[in-house]
């Protein structure tokens, strides 16, 4: 079986010689226009005068459009409408799209959109958290609230109480390919290229803007230089205006953002605040507790409700709460609009409770591992909880809703009914917590790591270095795998065999680099017994799977990779009925391996096997199909099981600070990770390793920063600062848990897209530790932890600082 | 003029007709569909679109983004797709990358395979230094560090030792030598002239500004030279950064390592010391160390010549001691500055922007302080000395109540701003804290984050 095997990733080699094509990459024909979004420079401000003559008269112009110019629907929300491709008006970010320019060259096209003239009337612009909080601009009303248990009665009983604040910076995704999208007109509509994570909100997207039906228009994209949540939403503006100028002038159009307009336009990770108070025992143990979460969500709603969910989805991470209160507020702001960002709103949650843990241990003077394992909930056993009714979702009131786009997620209810689970501990949300692992896994991990004796060697080396401090800490991840949006845990796939015995494959999953083709190029090997080179690869097109949910919330392979194998299984049983009885036996004595085909007492290549079914006018194409099931949720309520199984893991890190400068570094890193059965060690294993520095990113070097006009001031690489080569752990330890899922996935592996980002937490977690061994006050560090962020840390720990 | 020729993947080229300012990135996409070349960021900070030149001078990664095509003639080029041999055949490195998982999205990839493959021809093993200019976002870069250590030790392949063109004819619009410099500059004083194009290449990509006349000076040869004189070294403004760090690396350690940490590899072999300087940079990062030592510029318009004291050059931000038409010839380096120390404080500590850059170099004879040389970058609009902090030290005993004392100067001397990199305070309590590290390190105790293990 090619499943569970270490295979190189499928585009390995076109990687490598350059040769793997992107959009940017595609070859133009000779007329293509290119395009560049002229942008606003105020934060908040009433268009009074807009002269577009200098831009229209720029060199190797062809037109300048504003949204007066668009023939039909002015939007490129992944929700509510709220986001027009080009402002109306008023504009609402520094960086928001106000006119379109269409040039002979993207040069041409970029100079001419820094000619236009706009005159603003400013109006008072809310940056932050306060601003919002203050002048009540929320999406969603009012902020949501779940509860379980009575929160605030606990901590009023409980011996200690344990309260605090902190902040934590967003992020920006920097994928190494930039926004880009083409359009080529087509007989009847057109068929777009984009670099996107959901190629099906293009489509939808494109069709609303250029005034025709879904069926008009193709999406195809074959591959991603990284997407990371940035695609899921972000690159509707893009494909929109290449299609409207690809229809409208009929000539192809490209439109790539530079990488500063990418910074500028594009929305982030949301930064969050997070006030907890939690009551506690002697032993930390977590009584009563209650989360206070700000999410600045931008200037449109884009997916920011799922996102501020999921934050509150993760809010108890590994750990059982019995009372909790959470209050999330989605923050409506003049800056971009926050969007998807791995982990989506999960980290952020997490990382709000992993502070807690680190905040009761220093407080009681314990051991932070000692409290998180003392609050873990319990392990599984072999019981199972009764799964939930499957009920309707509501259907949306307003027609026009994007289905398929997570931020729909506004108005969902469900009628299902969900049965009570008697004997298991239950999360925030009520959902029983049935395959937890972490008591074990964390118990491994500390075995392999070493970790009591290097904590010993932590204090030690501490206690004879005066200026240098080291950290350790171990942090774990729960991490919730679904679409909380239930309707879009969905997938299609289409597979043909040909009569040459050579499979071509295609699903809805697009690729960003995670190895997605690749695995599900093993799923369909298997499943025909045969080498995984013999399944081309191909690229993800709207054409062939309609209907597809966004490549994100890790799903891409769960849900395709089973759609992928119902297809594989629908023309294997076809092949084995014919097989069978043209040797006169049963379909049940057909066995398909080692690229051979077994019936009875007779073996053919598969090939043959292929060519014999073709000549017995036998169907070798299917599609498949896949919904994930025992899964509902009303968000509403907050209640349900949002979650089909949880990912786990854990993480140790080391690092050292420097106590007069704050400066930091990672020194080792241990990680644990439940991957269920691998469908692939080396591509999972991959994705560990990047999540990892990608969250210690996110928590340290990663710093956005606004001026007080609502400019971003890292708008490029030299101000914005991911991990570099240096900044990865010299010792660098991933292993894989040995377990399968419990429930049945394909092949019983798990997600793994997202949970290993928030093994990062462990970074920030090390780090504090390192400030806290500075003295014997609470460091109270923010994130992220910049050399300044830790520096100011150490003189808290102190008490020589604010 | 000649037309700009250059090898491109073994194959001569010749361009005509383009302005000097298109780089060679726009141009081996947009005109020669070679796309495997990436634009990542398009200033020179992600390495995407890293390519492999090579001259008399060896062979180096550049960044094509920030490359301008007279920068190239007369050199070789040699892009991803020159990296798989004739027949197909892959390099080593490419190899290694796909076996060693070292590819997720691939789109910073070619970059990584150009840089591994330089690297791996010039033997370097230094991986976290030679890729430090290269991001990923997808790896962690764990598995492209055992790809590179993999395919260190292979054979490098024949078909990428490149024989840089032999140039019939001067370079366009790149002056020969220093005097031909000075002659064309004094008659053209509103020209700009353009070394390493590693900051000028920013203004053409992301200011789209339209430059006046320029001069290339990659051309000027005696410009490039590292001389002895007495009491040190005369440095040519021409010299690049790597080129410097390493005739630094036995005589100055603390400056050596300091332009380790210079920008990357690809900037370090294209930035040049001369535009280094006379780019009035507050930041910098050579100038405040070549204060701290005492180094002298040597400024010269048509055959006049003059010498300043290095921190005499700046005078204020983006304003220096530079009249019309006159240009960094060389700055001279004195040949022992046993007491020097440079600390570079940014938010990553490769490629990154000082937040604050301080050189320490104080004398101290029989335990006390009888001279003190500090400069600082990122602390005012220029590269400056620390006058007050020196005169707080010097005469004193070198002692820590010394040093503590003369923190409070460190205010007289600088009041710093607020960026995207620092705040104010930070920037002038990391920069007191410096002068304690100073002191600390020299009474031996361990203070760098870089040199902790695990």
């Amino acid at each position: 079986m090619s499943v569970a095997k270490p295979v190189t990733h499928d585009s390995g080699r076109l990687h490598v010689s350059g040769t793997a094509r992107y959009i940017d990459d595609v070859p133009l024909p000779a007329n293509a226009a290119h395009l560049a979004f002229g942008i606003s420079t105020v934060a908040h401000g009433e268009i009074v005068s807009m002269d577009l003559s200098e831009a229209r008269a720029a060199p190797g112009v062809i037109a300048v459009w504003t949204a007066d110019d668009l023939p039909f629907a002015n939007d490129v929300s992944p929700s509510i409408h709220d986001e027009p491709l080009l402002a109306t008006g008023t504009v609402h970010y520094v960086g928001q799209p106000i006119f379109l320019v269409i040039a002979e060259s993207h040069l041409a096209a970029r100079k001419a959109a820094r000619k236009g003239k706009i005159e603003y009337k400013e109006l008072p612009a809310l940056l932050t958290v306060d601003d919002a909080m203050a002048a009540g601009s929320r999406f969603e009303g009012g902020p949501v609230i779940w509860t379980k248990g009575d929160a605030a009665k606990a901590i009023t009983g409980a011996p200690r109480v344990i309260e605090g604040r902190f902040e934590m910076g967003g992020q920006e995704h920097f994928y190494l390919e930039g926004q880009a999208a083409l359009a080529l007109p087509a007989e009847g509509g057109v068929i777009v290229q984009s670099s996107t994570q959901h190629p099906t909100e293009i489509q939808h997207k494109v069709a609303e803007a250029i005034g025709l039906p879904m069926n008009a228009v193709r999406v195809e994209i074959r591959r991603m230089g990284g997407g990371f949540g940035g695609k899921e939403s972000q690159g509707n503006a893009l494909a929109v205006s290449c299609a409207l100028v690809a229809h409208l002038l009929g000539r192809p159009a490209k439109m790539r953002y530079d990488r500063d307009d990418d910074m500028v336009i594009t929305g982030k990770r949301h930064d969050f605040r997070i006030a907890y108070r939690a009551g506690v025992d002697e032993e930390g143990r977590i009584l009563g507790i209650e989360f206070l979460q700000l999410a600045r969500c931008g200037w449109a709603q884009d997916l920011s409700l799922p996102v501020a969910d999921r934050a509150m989805l993760h809010s108890d991470n590994a750990y059982n709460l019995d009372h909790v209160r959470i209050e999330s507020h989605r923050l409506k702001t003049n800056t971009q609009s926050a969007t998807a960002y791995r982990g989506f709103g999960g980290p952020q949650g997490m990382l709000g409770i992993e502070r807690v843990m680190d905040h009761i241990a220093h407080a009681l003077g314990r051991d932070p591992l000692a409290v998180r394992k003392a609050n873990f909930y319990a392990e599984a056993t072999d019981r199972v909880a009764p799964a939930p009714e499957t009920g309707h979702e509501s259907f949306p009131d307003d027609p026009d809703v994007d289905l398929v786009s997570r931020g729909s997620e506004t108005m969902i209810r469900t009628d299902a009914k969900i049965p009570a689970a008697e004997g298991f501990q239950t999360t925030p949300y009520h959902m029983p917590v049935e395959d937890f692992i972490l008591n074990g896994l964390v118990a491994k991990l500390e075995e392999t790591s070493g970790f009591a004796s290097r904590k010993a060697a932590v204090d030690a080396w501490n206690a004879a270095n005066p200026i240098l401090k080291k950290g350790i800490a171990l942090t774990p991840v729960k991490f919730g795998i679904s679409f909380t949006l239930t309707h879009l845990n969905q997938a299609g796939a289409l597979v043909h065999v040909y009569s040459d015995g050579s499979i071509h494959l295609n699903h809805g999953g697009t690729e960003m680099g995670q190895g997605l083709f690749r695995k599900v190029s093993q799923v369909a090997a298997s499943a025909f017994g045969v080498d995984v080179a013999t399944i081309a690869i191909t690229a993800t097109d709207t054409a062939k799977v309609p209907n597809t949910s966004a490549t994100a919330a890790s799903s891409g392979s769960d849900l395709n990779g089973m759609a992928v194998k119902a297809a594989c299984d629908t023309i294997r049983e076809r092949m084995a009925d014919y097989l069978a009885r043209e040797h006169q036996t049963v379909p049940a004595k057909v066995r398909f391996a080692d690229g051979k085909v077994i019936v009875g007492g007779d073996e053919m290549s598969f090939a043959e096997a292929a060519a014999r079914c073709y000549m017995g006018r036998v169907s070798l194409s299917s599609t498949g199909f896949y919904a994930t099931p025992k899964i509902t949720w009303d968000r509403k309520a907050g209640r349900g099981r949002p979650f089909y199984y949880f990912a786990y893991g854990a993480a140790v890190s080391e690092v050292v600070i420097d106590t007069l400068t704050g400066e930091n570094r990672i020194l080792r890193a241990d990680i644990l990770h439940d991957c269920g059965t691998s469908l692939n060690p080396a591509i999972d294993k991959g994705q560990i390793e990047g999540g990892y520095v990608q969250g210690a990113g996110w928590l340290t070097t990663e710093e956005l920063v606004w001026n007080d006009k609502g400019r971003l001031m890292t708008h490029a690489p030299s101000t914005y600062k991911i991990p570099a080569c240096s900044d990865r752990p010299r010792v660098f330890n991933v292993d894989l848990w040995d377990g399968q899922n419990r429930e049945d996935t394909i092949y019983r592996s798990k997600a793994v897209g997202e949970p290993p980002f928030m093994h990062g937490i462990s970074v920030f977690s090390a780090l504090a530790d390192a400030c806290a061994a500075c003295g014997p006050n609470w460091p109270d560090l923010q994130a992220p932890a910049t050399a300044e962020a830790v520096l100011a840390a150490v003189k808290r720990a102190r008490g020589t600082g604010a | 003029m000649t037309d700009i020729a250059f090898l491109l993947n073994g194959t001569p080229v010749t361009v005509a007709g383009e302005r000097p300012t298109r780089t060679l990135l726009d141009w081996l996409r947009d005109r020669q569909g070679l796309t495997g070349t990436k634009e990542g960021c398009n200033e020179g900070d992600c390495g995407a679109c890293t390519v492999m030149v090579t001259d008399d001078q060896g062979c180096r990664a550049l960044n094509a983004c920030i490359l301008f095509l007279p920068q190239l003639h007369g050199k070789a080029v040699r892009t991803v797709e020159g990296l798989t041999g004739p027949k197909g055949e892959m390099h080593p490195v490419q190899e290694a990358m796909v076996e060693h998982h070292g590819s997720q999205c691939g789109f910073c990839t070619p970059g990584f395979v150009v840089s591994m493959a330089v690297a791996q021809k010039n033997g370097a093993t230094d991986h976290d230094d030679q890729l430090a200019g290269n991001l990923c976002r997808c790896t962690g870069y764990a598995p492209i560090i055992r790809a590179a250590e993999a395919a260190a030790t292979a054979p490098v392949p024949k078909w990428v030792d490149d024989k840089p063109a032999r140039s019939d004819g001067a370079a366009p619009y790149a002056p020969g030598s220093a005097d031909e410099l000075a002659e064309w500059y004094a008659a053209h004083p509103d020209a700009m002239l353009v070394a390493g194009a590693t900051d000028v290449g920013l203004w053409v990509t992301k200011q789209l500004r339209e430059l006046p006349e320029v001069a290339f000076l990659h051309a000027c040869a005696d410009l490039q030279r590292i001389e002895t004189v007495a009491g040190g070294w005369r440095v040519g403004a021409g010299v690049t950064i790597a080129g410097l760090r390493l005739a630094m690396e036995a005589p100055h350690p603390a400056f050596a390592e300091l332009l380790r940490r210079f920008a990357s590899e690809q900037v370090r072999g294209a930035a040049t010391i001369g535009g280094n300087i006379a780019n009035g940079s507050p930041i910098g990062d050579a100038p405040p160390a070549l204060i701290a030592m005492g180094a002298t510029l040597h400024l010269r318009k048509g055959a006049a010549r003059r010498e300043i004291a290095l921190e005499d050059f700046f005078l204020d931000y983006g304003k220096q001691d530079r009249a019309k038409g006159e240009f960094v010839e060389a700055v001279t380096i004195p040949e022992t500055v046993p007491d020097l120390a440079c600390y570079k404080l940014s938010k990553r500590f490769d490629q990154d922007i000082s937040a604050v850059c301080g050189c320490f170099n104080v004398t101290v004879a029989e335990g006390r302080v009888t001279a003190a040389r500090i400069a600082f970058g990122g602390m005012a609009g220029i590269p400056k000395r620390a006058a007050a902090v020196e005169a707080a030290l010097v005469g004193k005993d070198w002692t820590l109540a010394t040093v503590e004392a003369a923190l409070p100067a460190f205010a007289q001397d600088f009041t710093p701003l607020t960026d995207m990199r620092a705040s104010a305070g930070y920037r002038l309590e990391a920069a007191q804290n410096m002068a304690l590290r100073y002191f600390h390190e020299r009474a031996g105790a361990p203070v760098s984050v870089l040199e902790v293990t695990p």
